[in-house]
């Protein structure tokens, strides 16, 4: 079955905003977050006059992987497997767990630690572990704040934006079962590197994502800042990665448009702190078995979908989150998606299929500040407004259907037109005081709830006109 | 010069002053304007909201409408920017080549208001006087998909007596995103509600733009709190003209039936109520 | 070695997906990769010692000590950079340069070493493949004097030596020398381990390397 993680069940946005809206702690976390990252890409995306070159290339080379992605999958897997490597495919999100728990279960092991990976939320990794007596560890700071607080990510690069120190401070005390802990964000960091340096050195499974699958060599590239990938890719016996199909690129040449577009995008860095990339197997360094699961789960679906295709350029940098007004107000949990923001907007419904999260594509006032900063040039905007027409077309809501066929029938003609302006003149009366309209019935209610309304005024522009006769010179 | 204006759907029905404002301007720098009363709706709104099939008659219709026009007029960067970014498309997926010949043409004589004066009427200052503190909302349609530059920001600093201040985050959107407003009320509001207090710590008495929906958001928002901060077009402020207190202008620009303002002075104007305060 | 997929039934799947989709692609796909447009820098402008002041800038920007000696001094600019960090024993690749070891450390060579060994020393010292100057990274592909991966991530202290002609301005430059080599390992290393995920304060250190040092031999 395809999964978003928990998508299919989330609440409509409107709803889950609402209460998002309510958590002062939360927007006050979210906008601090967003603003320190945009500022800080700010300044390293000034720096460099070819970012506009960089994003257009960044933009073609996925476009082009995509027109050929058979091609470059296969040649992938050639490579990866020359080299040592064992390659898996997953057509959905049960699958890739079952592959997973049974390369786990062939080494009689019980255990596994994790880097993060926003493909292994999606297909729920964790639960399907657990389910079978496996324990998996995340060694990502933020997951492991996550983990040990029984609570869900809140962005894609950053998951715990939403918590302040003293609430990690409190979540590693219970977790981690300490009798006490500073308060400082280095007191945080540093029981954490001690609570996960015995797992690092001891568990001998480690399971990864990947940013990148380097197509003519079989290489695979993680990008990170805590040291945790470096950890759980070099020293387990044995290592399994599991990635979505689209995250193949050409060459090796390749990475270096993206390992320049990503962290200043994703952290507003020149550079991450480590990147790692890995060759299938190699004998006395490293994982002695290594197996990649391709992963589609819903992305053959986006790729379907000609004018939607670009989604799958996205290289989870979260720019988009961080640039977003909306994201600012509501934070992630509010999308109901791992995939948050305006990238979980169009990203979310596409693999999932439209009937879930049809609300997703409505939570944005098409602002155009996501396409602005998106590295790989992903015109959120324009797609938002295509899967807002797939909604109408697939599922149509019935009493808004009549309401914007009556609109549309009112401006087919100016008499209709001017007819309805009189109408909607003569409603209005009951509602309107001083030339404004406090408490509007209907779907404006939800507008004069907040705010006033303007009242149209006796005359509009067009009778203005006829009235004035021959114009002046 | 004959220029066509398209006073678009929403400033026709609501906010009548923006058109004879920019009439007026017009006329007093020597054009001579012409309204085609056919006109009605760009479609944006169907468009937006995901009623492609909607939106298609509306722009045929306002293709033929303006048909052998001279420069348009069109005082709403949304406007145009659905115009320029959706009718190429969507004239390719009707299939229609003389459809798509007759959006070409229309949009080589499309102008956004400040786009038409600076860039193709090549003109800064239109001979206004407006004393008073203004600062400037940039909408993300003229941002974004008109590439304005500082045309609206020229136009304000060449009107007599004003002073301009710069508002802080006037890039930021105010939350009005056409239907979003009301499908998402709260998430909207509470993006006016930033754009608002903005707009309040400059101190300006007017927040202007060269959009109305911009200004329905902020402007109720403002006069929901009974705030001191008038919203007004950019035209409407190209438009006024003798200086003092009492200016007709805005007198129409209140545009609503007789009664003031609710200010308790009953008949005294509020921008100048509001500076005396 | 040809591919023995074991899902056989999800790979037909997949791509049989994927071709449907796509259809007949008109061009096969190396027409394609060719037109893409490369119109951002693919090398630097900066003289040699700008380069190097350049790189000893972004370095220093990420707390790393850097130090510079010609190269008869390299010893015992090691030996002051240890003794200014208070390590003295530290792991070092079997086949690194024995020329560069000055006298008052002890470098045990990496032989049969454990984790657990190699997360009780002092440090390690490497040669490094590249370093790039403009984003203060340093690049291993873990070849002769490098290491493997492990003695790089495990002990608290790298002293890195980077050699002048190893410097190069940008990351495209980089990658093409790398790409050259064809490396099937690659770690690139830019400061010590940080993390912002509490409150957003860049904090240091988290499981890497918590002090870096590079001496420049330039």
């Amino acid at each position: 079955m395809i999964r978003v993680g928990d998508a299919a069940r989330a609440p409509e946005f409107p709803d889950a905003a609402r209460s998002a809206l309510a958590n002062t702690q939360l927007r006050r976390n979210v906008r601090h977050a967003t603003d320190i990252i945009r500022g800080k890409r700010g300044l390293v995306v000034a720096e460099m006059d070819d970012w506009q070159a960089l994003r257009d290339a960044g933009s073609r080379i996925k476009a082009h992987v995509l027109e050929h992605l058979d091609t470059y999958l296969t040649r992938f897997e050639e490579n990866c497997t020359r080299a040592g490597g064992q390659v898996h495919w997953a057509a959905d999100a049960d699958e890739a767990n079952r592959i997973v728990i049974d390369i786990i279960r062939a080494h009689g092991q019980s255990e596994v630690i994790k880097v993060k990976t926003m493909t292994s939320d999606e297909t729920r990794l964790n639960r399907a572990l657990e389910a079978v007596g496996i324990a998996p560890y995340e060694t990502d700071l933020a997951d492991l704040i996550i983990q040990l607080g029984n609570d869900r990510p809140s962005h894609i690069v950053v998951p715990a934006l939403h918590r302040n120190r003293a609430e990690i401070r409190e979540i590693f005390l219970r977790g981690m079962h300490l009798t006490e802990l500073g308060r400082e964000p280095e007191d945080l960091t540093t029981a954490a590197r001690g609570f996960l340096r015995e797992k690092f050195l001891r568990v001998p499974v480690g399971f990864s994502g990947a940013n990148f699958l380097v197509a003519d060599t079989g290489g695979v590239c993680v990008v990170e800042s805590e040291g945790n990938a470096r950890m759980c890719l070099t020293l387990p016996r044995v290592l399994i990665t599991m990635a979505g199909i689209e995250k193949v690129v050409p060459t090796f040449q390749d990475l270096e448009v993206f390992l320049q577009l990503l962290p200043r995008s994703a952290t507003g860095e020149r550079m991450n702190p480590y990147n790692t990339l890995w060759t299938g197997i190699t004998p006395g360094d490293g994982p002695r078995e290594f197996h990649i699961v391709l992963l589609d789960n819903g992305r053959t679906r986006v790729l379907a979908d000609a004018q939607a295709r670009e989604t799958l350029h996205c290289i989870r940098c979260a720019a988009c989150l961080n640039a977003c007004p909306v994201y600012r107000q509501t934070g992630g949990h509010a999308y109901g998606s791992i995939y948050s923001g305006p990238i979980g907007a169009i990203l979310t419904p596409q693999l999932q299929g439209m009937e879930h999260s049809q609300s997703l594509p409505y939570a944005s006032s098409l602002c155009g500040a996501c396409y602005e900063v998106c590295p790989v040039k992903i015109n959120i905007p324009e797609i938002l407004i295509h899967l807002r027409r797939r909604i109408v077309e697939e599922q149509g809501p019935y009493l808004e259907r009549l309401a914007m066929k009556g609109a549309a029938l009112a401006f087919a003609d100016p008499r209709w037109f001017r007819c309805a302006q009189t109408i909607g003149r003569f409603l209005q009366r009951p509602f309107e005081r001083d030339g404004y309209v406090r408490t509007a019935p209907g779907p404006m209610a939800a507008w004069t709830s907040t705010r006033d309304l303007p009242a149209m005024p006796r005359q509009s522009f067009r009778q203005w006109w006829a009235a004035r006769g021959a114009p002046r010179a | 010069m004959l220029i066509d204006l398209f006073i678009t759907c929403y400033n026709d029905t609501l906010f009548p002053e923006t058109g004879k404002a920019v009439v007026t301007v017009l006329e007093r720098l020597g054009h001579q304007v012409e309204f085609r009363e056919a006109q009605t709706c760009c479609g944006q709104m169907h468009f937006n909201t995901g009623y492609a099939a909607e939106a298609l008659p509306l722009m045929r219709r306002t293709i033929d409408v303006f048909r052998g026009s001279g420069p348009i007029c069109v005082p709403s960067a949304s406007c145009v920017s659905m115009m320029r970014d959706h009718y190429p498309s969507l004239a390719a997926e009707a299939e229609d080549p003389a459809l798509q010949a007759g959006v070409e043409a229309f949009l080589a004589r499309v102008y956004e208001f400040s786009e038409l004066l600076v860039d193709k009427l090549q003109v800064t200052d239109v001979g206004a006087t407006f004393p008073h503190k203004v600062t400037l909302h940039t909408s993300c349609h003229s941002l974004r998909s008109l590439h304005l530059a500082d045309q609206p920001v020229r136009l304000l600093q060449a009107v007599r007596g004003l002073e301009f201040v710069a508002l802080p985050h006037h890039d930021e959107c105010c939350g009005f995103g056409g239907t979003f407003a009301v499908k998402n009320a709260e998430v909207s509001t509470a993006m006016g509600l930033e754009k608002v207090r903005s707009i309040q710590d400059t101190g300006a008495s007017v927040c202007a733009a060269g959009d109305n929906s911009c200004l329905m958001q902020i402007g109720g928002l403002l006069h929901r709190q009974g705030a001191a901060v008038r919203c007004l077009h950019l035209a409407e402020i190209l438009a006024a003209r003798e200086a003092g207190a009492n200016l007709p202008v805005l007198r129409q620009a209140q545009g609503r039936p007789e009664r003031s303002r609710g200010t308790p002075e009953g008949g005294s104007h509020p921008i100048a109520s509001s500076a005396e305060r | 070695m040809s591919a023995h997929p074991s899902t056989p039934a999800a790979r037909s799947l997949i791509l049989g997906r994927i071709r449907d989709i796509l259809g007949e692609r008109s061009e096969p796909s190396e027409a394609g990769y060719r037109r893409i447009p490369r119109d951002y820098r693919d090398s630097g402008i900066l003289t040699f010692e700008a380069c190097v002041a350049l790189l000893v800038d972004r370095l220093q920007h990420y707390q790393v000590g850097v130090h510079r000696c010609d190269p008869p001094d390299l010893p015992g600019t090691i030996a002051a950079a240890l003794l200014a960090r208070g390590r003295k024993h530290l792991v070092v690749p079997s086949d690194i340069d024995r020329d560069w070891l000055p006298p008052a450390a002890e470098f045990r060579p990496d032989e049969g070493l454990s984790y657990s060994d190699l997360n009780g020393c002092d440090g390690v010292l490497t040669a490094c493949s590249l370093a790039i100057a403009n984003t203060g990274t340093i690049v291993l592909r873990h070849a002769a004097g490098e290491g493997r991966r492990a003695l790089t991530l495990i002990p608290d202290y790298h002293l890195c030596v980077v050699r002048g002609d190893q410097i190069v301005q940008t990351v495209p430059e980089a990658i093409r020398r790398l790409a050259a080599l064809e490396p099937a390992l690659v770690t690139t290393v830019s400061g010590p381990s940080a993390t912002a995920d509490i409150e957003m304060t860049r904090i240091r250190g988290v499981h890497g390397p918590r002090t870096l040092d590079v001496v420049l031999v330039a």
